[in-house]
This record gives C-alpha cells, structure tokens and sequence, in this order.
C-alpha cells in the first residue's frame, strides 16, 4: 500500500540538529573487470530530501552509496555534497553517517560507547558529548539499553544504535545501506516507520539502499529504480506506480498483468475496452499491455470469456486468478467481501478500468 | 583392546546397559590416562618407601630445580612473546589476502605443518644450519663473521630459543588467524565514515577487540614452549637447564637416595602450571567469541 | 581518486614483504639440511648420502637401529590409529546416541592430554608401563597405547566435527529399525558417513607418531625419531637426510589430509 509523498523542500522551516544538503552524483562510472557496476549513474538529492535506491542485486545501488559514502573510488563522474566536490575526499573527511546491513555496531563497546565514539574522535568535550548521547539513544527510544552490548540486543535494536550512532556526530548525509534486509518481517516494517519519523525531525538528507520495493515505496521522499549500474526511473512513489516509465519498472514495483493489447496511438485496445497510454508505451500494433491488478475489474457473468482458477482472501483485499479464453492469465483485486462470491470455474468477464498503463512492443 | 558395544547393549534401555558402551573408553583412559596423572599428583607427596612426605616438594629448592623453572618459564616466556609478534604480523598479513587464494591456502597449510614439526627433526635442522659445520655458519665465514665460536646453538637462552620460535610463529598463525579473520570490514567501514584514522581505528576497535585473543594465543604459546621435551633433548647433550630435562634425567639416570619422587614433584609443578595458564586461555577464548559471535 | 588503490597496493607489499621474510627464515634450515646431506669430501655436490639413505641392503646392513626404527614406528602408526578408531569411534557415536550426558566427561578427558604434557605423562606412565612389559612383553609396539592418549585432543577433535556435520540419531534409528544390529550401524551406516572425519583423525595420528620421541626415548624403546637421534651421534650426514626424509613425509600425510575433503567429490557415484 504505497503511501504518497511529496518531495521535501522547505529545509528552513525545520528545525534541530543536522540540516541538509543537496547531494550530487554526476555521470559515475564503475567497473570490476568486465563487470561494470556503475554506468553513468546521475542523481540529484535535494537537501533534507530521503531517497530511495531499489533494485535486484548486481544493479549498482549498494556501489553508488559506497561511492557516495567514499569507502569504493569511481573510475570517473563527480560527487558533490552541499555544492563542494568531494571526490578526492577520504571517507573519514565526508561528514556522512552511516548504516550498515549488518555488524554495524562495535562488538566490543556498548550502545553508549558506540554512540559515543564519532563524538570522541571529533573531541567534543565529555559532558557535551553525554548530553548528545542521551539524546541520540533517546531519540531512538534505546536509553535504557544503554549499556548493552550488541550480542545482548536484537537485531532491530543494533540497528537503532546503528543509527544513533551515525546521527549522532550530526552528518551532512544519512547512508542507509539495506539496514532491514536482515531483520524479521514485523520488525522491518517497524523500523522504518522509525527511521523515517527519526528522519524527518531531523532533516537531514538520506540516502536509503534496499531490494524490497514495498519498503523503498513506504518510506521515501523519491524512489530510484535502478537496473545495470544507471537508474531506470527517479520519481515519487506513487509515480514510480502509477506512472511506470519503461517495462522493467512496471514489473519490479507492484503487482503487474502482461496482457495481449492493440495499440492505437495514446489508447490501446484490451478485452474490448480502450485503456489510456502512458508516455513511452508503443503506439502501434500488437503489444503487451502492463496493466495493474485493482486496474481490472471482475464480475460474475455465465456468458463471460475468462473462467476463475482461483481465489484468495488477503485480509483487508482479495485477489482472483482468472485466465481468458485466449489462455492469458490475469491476477485481478476484488473487494474482500466479494471473495466468498467466487469460486473456481466460474465464468467472469474482465472489464479493464481506464487508469493509464504502459504498452510495451510484444517482441519484448 | 576395546570391545565394540555390540552385545552389551542390544539388550535394553536400561540406563546400565548403555553405560556399558562406554566402558571400554574409560577402562582405557583410566588406565593410561587417570592412574598416570594420580600416580605423579599422590607420588609426590610419598617418599621412596610410600610414605607421605613433604620432602619432594622441598627438594624442588634445590638450586638447579629451581634455575631449570626459570628458564623454562624465561625460554617459554621469550619464545611465545617472539612467535606472538611475529606469527601476529604474519597472520596480518595472510588476513589481508583474498580468501581462497593461493597465498593464504598455501601458508596456512604450511604453518599447520610447521606446527608439527618438533622435536629430534627440527633439532637436526637447525644444527644442519647453525653447527660448526652448519649451512649458515660456513657461508658467514666468508663474510668474517663467526658462529662457531661459540656453542651457543646448544644454550638453552640462545640456541634452543631460535629453535622453539620455529614452531611458535606457525602456531600462533593457526590460532590467532580466526580472530583476525572475525574482523569485520564493516568495523572499519564505520570507524572510518565516523571520521577515524586508520590508527584511531586500530586504537580504538580492531586493538582492543583483538586483544584477548592475542594474549589467549600467546598464553597457549608459553605452554607449548614450556612443555616441550624432544627438541631439548636431541639438541642440549649436556646439562638439564631446563624442567622437561630434568624430569627426563629423573628417569634415566641414577637417582639420590630420597630423592626418588622428586621426579613426580617437578612433573606436579610442571602440571600445576601447565593448568593455571590454561585456564586462563579457556576464560579469555570464551569472552572474545562472545564479541566475534555477534 | 585512487584512495583505495593506494591503500590495497601497500596492503600487498606489506603482505608480500613479510611472508618473504618469514618464509626465508623458515625455509633456511630445511634448505641447509640438503645443503648439509648433498656435500661432497672434496667440495661440490653429490647424492651419495641419500643414495645410502634409499638403499635398503645397506641400511639393513650397516645402520641396523635406522631399520628397528622405521619398521616400529611403522608398526606403531598403524596400531595406534586401529586402537584409537576402534576406541573412539563407538564411543563417541554411543555417547551421543543413548548418553548425551556424558559427552562433556568424554570431552573433557579426551582434551585432558593438552594440558598434561607427554614428558609428566611419562613419569606417571613409567609404573603402567612396567605391568605392560610384564603382561604383553617389552615390545616397541606397546608404545602405541600410550600413543592413544597423546592422539586424543586431535583424533577427538577432527571425529567430533564430522559427526556433528551427520544425523547421528536419525541414521542410527534407521539402521536399526530397519533390523541392524550395532556392529552394523558402526560399520555400515555410520563410519561411511564420517569418512573424511576419520581420514583426518587418521592423518593427525599418523603425523603426530611418526613424530614422537619423548615416550620412546625415555623407555628406551625404537621408534623412528629415537633412530634418528642415535643415528646422529654415528652419521650426522645421515640422520639428518633422515631426518629431512621423516619430514617430508610429514609433510605430505598432512598435505594429503587437507586434499581429503576435496577428494570426495571425485567419488561421487554417476547419475543417469
């Protein structure tokens, strides 16, 4: 259930620790041998913004953060934080806080000492740096686990600390890289509710790595759906859903039907009913039409031309498995409460809505 | 011999009959293992004729008995601080090549090897090399420079001491390699974007996090040097400077009428201390995996 | 833009540098004992001190005790590896099967012999020792009891992490729900699961006593080590192509244990 966001621009008006800067990434490029892990990335975060990397493994998500972070060199392209060019500049030298998928923190030191740590190095004096320790783990709601080790807390809590500790030292960028990917399921969608809430009281521009499109949507300011080293798409979630601009897009985020369509111009024909293109569909001929699951609507019909294979209850959804007469198959939301009206071998038509797909060429 | 337990305990889930099974183990290990260890801990304490005494423990003030403590505390002591150091530095450095590859393979097989590798053999290697006759004393006498005035192969503070950090440097490889290995670059990742040097880093994380398992290994190192026999053996003909020896000489030469169980006495010392500093390598290997579990 | 690279190249020279220098120091003795066993009366090389080491009639001849030796020590690896297999094997799969309570005890005695080192075991075996000369005979090849002992911690070690890699109970229920009695169990199910366990346990024994010397020599038994040390005292030239030899040998059955997990694979049956 994607949530919409508008991008954030108004940094002025917020106040506390820790305001952000724009970010840039300009044309980097990164191979490993004949792997090439970056391929022109180019990517603009507004100061305070969060944005959200997303993609399968091997896309590139994780290097551009390390790249962005300094911890991996580009073999070319700039990186500019808060209008300097920092590419030359050591990691320990980048002002950046960051997040790691796991060991984040130091086994040997507890929450308090790890929080404590980029403070020290910074030489802020000791009843300062105390004070901003209590804060940081109050901020996370950890200060009483404060003189914990990581091997006495839960993975979500390491985390929390994790992120204390990075906020702590009050860093121009927040990296996250996959920080949830290796928690439970329930404590995921916990956490990042947190650290979206942590985020936005206090501002500062965030760079967030993850492979699960749920979590990118949930969270972020603006999604980058990125695919073999270059992004595929930059927009808000709910464009990124709504709005696919290529095929790939449509697949990896949401629920997708590839069904066989005529396209004629900005509409296509699918199931007898005409269905709105979006911006860089195919304009003629036969093509796939990559239309989502509540874009389709199901109704009991003995004369219909799809038959129901199954049904499922979702909870506050439902969902019907149908496959036409031409042998497609096509996954359709239907109201919870009308499940228990369907079964298998039912006949139903499929009436698609008139919201905005994209049309793909059927070679692809 | 041991007996499988087959026919033993076939018959029933009586808790009785599957103690059977493990009869023989313990038959044997009492025999060769427990009586052993009682008969030098209670021998110790009796005197020629079985009676109990004190008087083995306070032969153990003997001057040479306790000049040969010494010095096996001092050679274990130098030779597992030496194959600290540098078995640390070498384990550094195999650390930092890429897993799989061929140079950590082949030096980590090498020093599993080398680990081995005591007693008359090495004894014969470094004399091969450092003898009046040796490889490396022949080829400094080209150069002016002579070994062979001296025995100081065969002294226990010189000669034995290279000998022993032969196989300490590849034990301690062995043993402190999974610690360093435990480092995870994400430590660094993070003391790094922190704002830390790499001194602050080794300062403040990989230091100390390392070093209970530095000293765990090192103490493992002393009682390895402290107890070995052979390669002291087959190199130091004369004298007995240190304990091992003279345990050994203890049951080969004539013995001093009343003196028959100091022998036991010395192995008791030699076990008590064996003991102490293993305990305390067992204490530290439990908190490191601990931290390096996480 | 190259931090890294930086840091990587100097990572490898270090890297380079130091096991240069440590691998001079080590492979230095092991060169001068071919230096020491291939020098010629009148300057030069030659081969004839290994060539006397390799030739049997000579050896058999003249160098009677190097013979003793090698033919004990032969004889103890075999006899301590069969003792330590029979011994250990059925208790630890017994243990483990039907007493999980013991299986600190067992650790525990089984790591004993670490901290009891060989030269105080000799003290107090001296007693045992003496009713084994009077029961068995004064054979070298009794030594391999004591040799047991001093296996333990490594044969326990290398058996205990191959069976904890199989489902002891599960095979063992199996094997016998299916009619098996306990020879079969060890024999058939479980010991073939536990092959490359048992091939370790075997290679560390076999290094281990092809290595002893301290039990031998202070019971005035032949092992190869002590034919080795006496020899030294006759022809050092000799003892110590001999002793390089025992080492190599070493070497190679401890090479070969690190190849035996890999080796497995080429055993695999066919599927069609």
């Amino acid at each position: 259930m994607p949530a919409t966001r508008t991008p954030t621009s108004d940094t002025a008006a917020r106040s506390g620790p820790g305001q952000g800067v724009a970010v840039t990434l300009s044309d980097l490029h990164r191979s490993y041998g004949s792997i090439r892990a970056l391929d022109g990335l180019t990517l603009d975060i507004a100061p305070g913004e969060f944005v959200a990397l997303l993609g399968p493994s091997g896309c590139g998500k994780t290097t551009a953060l390390r790249v962005l972070a300094g911890l991996e060199d580009a073999d070319s392209g700039r990186v500019e934080v808060g209008g300097q060019d920092i590419t030359a500049v050591p990691t320990s030298a980048r002002d950046m806080g960051m997040v790691f998928q796991a060991y984040s923190l130091f086994p040997h030191m507890t929450a308090r000492q790890n929080v404590e740590f980029g403070l020290q190095l910074r030489r802020i004096p000791s009843a300062r740096r105390r004070e901003r320790v209590a804060e940081m783990l109050d901020l996370v709601e950890l200060s009483d686990h404060a003189d914990r080790y990581a091997h006495q807390m839960s993975g979500g809590q390491q985390q929390r600390v994790a992120l204390a500790r990075a906020l702590a030292i009050e860093p121009q960028v927040l990296l996250l890289d996959e920080p949830l990917s290796a928690l439970d399921a329930k404590v995921r969608v916990q956490l990042r509710d947190e650290i979206r809430r942590i985020q936005l009281e206090v501002g500062t521009t965030t760079l967030f790595v993850t492979h699960d499109q749920e979590e990118a949507l949930a969270v972020a300011d603006r999604v980058g759906v990125m695919r073999a080293g270059n992004l595929e798409q930059l927009a808000s979630p709910h464009d990124l859903y709504a709005r696919p601009a290529t095929a790939f897009v449509a697949d990896f985020v949401g629920l997708t039907n590839r069904l066989h369509a005529i396209a004629e111009g900005d509409h296509a024909i699918l199931l007898g009913t005409s269905v709105p293109l979006l911006p860089g569909s195919t304009q003629r001929g036969p093509a796939l039409l990559l239309i989502r699951p509540e874009s389709i609507e199901v109704t009991a019909d003995p004369t219909g031309r799809a038959t129901v294979i199954t049904v499922s209850f979702l909870g506050s959804t439902g969902r019907l498995h149908a496959v036409t007469d031409s042998g497609e198959n096509v996954v359709a939301q239907i109201d919870n409460d009308a499940v228990a009206t369907f079964y298998p071998g039912d006949k139903v038509t499929l009436v698609p809505r008139p919201n905005p797909a994209l049309a793909v060429a059927t070679a692809e | 011999m041991a007996e499988p337990p087959s026919t033993l305990a076939s018959t029933g889930r009586k808790p009785v009959g599957a103690l059977l099974g493990v009869v023989p183990f313990f038959a044997y290990t009492a025999i060769f293992l427990a009586i052993p260890t009682l008969i030098v801990v209670v021998g110790a304490f009796l005197d020629g004729s079985g009676r109990p005494t004190l008087g083995n423990l306070s032969a153990l003030a003997q001057p040479q008995i306790v000049s040969a403590f010494v010095h096996s505390t001092v050679l274990s002591a130098v030779t597992a601080l030496l194959g600290a150091v540098f078995g640390a530095l070498l384990t550094y450095a195999v650390a930092t090549a890429r897993a799989g590859g061929l140079l950590r393979r082949l030096v980590t097989s090498l020093c599993g090897v080398l680990a081995q590798f005591g007693g008359v053999t090495l004894a014969f290697a470094f004399i091969a090399t450092f003898s009046a006759q040796g490889f490396l004393t022949v080829w400094l006498m080209k150069y002016g420079i002579d070994l062979a005035s001296t025995t100081w192969l065969y002294d226990w503070d010189k000669g034995l001491m290279l000998v022993y950090t032969y196989f300490q440097i590849p034990l301690m490889l062995i043993v402190f390699l999974p610690a360093v290995e435990g480092l995870r670059p994400q430590w660094r990742e993070a003391a790094e974007s922190l704002g830390g040097s790499t001194w602050n880093y080794w300062r403040h994380v990989a230091g100390p996090i390392l070093a209970p398992s530095f000293i765990g290994a090192t103490l493992l190192l002393f009682t390895n040097a402290f107890s070995a026999y052979a390669t002291a053996a087959a190199l130091i003909s004369q004298g007995s400077p240190i304990i091992p020896l003279q345990i050994g000489g203890t049951l080969s030469s004539e013995v001093i009428l009343g003196q028959e169980n100091v022998g036991k006495a010395m192995a008791l010392g030699m076990v008590a201390i064996v003991a102490v500093v293993m305990t305390l390598y067992v204490v530290l290997e439990r908190r490191t995996s601990k931290w390096l579990g996480s | 833009m190259s931090l890294h690279a930086t840091r990587r190249r100097r990572q490898a020279g270090f890297r380079w540098t130091v096991v240069g220098v440590i691998g001079l120091f080590f492979a230095l003795p092991i060169f001068s004992m071919v230096e020491f066993t291939t020098r010629a009366p009148g300057g030069g090389r030659t081969l004839d001190t290994w060539a006397t080491l390799f030739n049997f009639s000579v050896i058999d001849a003249d160098y009677p005790e190097l013979k003793t030796g090698i033919l004990a020590s032969a004889g103890l690896t075999v006899l301590t590896v069969t003792i330590m297999l029979f011994l250990l094997v059925p208790t630890m799969t017994w243990v483990r099967l039907r007493l999980p309570r013991l299986r600190r005890t067992v650790e525990f005695i089984c790591l004993l012999p670490l901290t009891i080192p060989a030269i105080v075991l000799v003290v107090g075996l001296a007693p045992v020792y003496a009713w084994v000369a009077y029961f068995l005979g004064e054979s070298s090849l009794w030594l391999a009891l004591a040799y047991v002992i001093l296996v333990l911690p490594y044969a326990y070690r290398a058996l205990d992490a191959g069976l904890r890699a199989i489902d002891v109970k599960t095979l063992a229920e199996a094997a016998r729900s299916l009619g098996a009695g306990w020879p079969t169990v060890m024999w058939r199910v479980i010991l073939p699961n536990i092959r490359t366990a048992v091939l370790s346990a075997a290679f560390l024994s076999v290094a281990l006593v092809l290595g002893e010397f301290t039990i031998a020599s202070l019971f005035s038994r032949d092992n190869l080590q002590v034919a080795i040390n006496l020899l030294g005292k006759r022809d050092g030239s000799l003892a110590i192509a001999a002793a390089l030899a025992a080492l190599v040998l070493a070497f190679i059955v401890l090479i070969a244990m690190s190849f035996v997990g890999t080796g497995r694979r080429s055993h695999r049956p066919e599927e069609n």
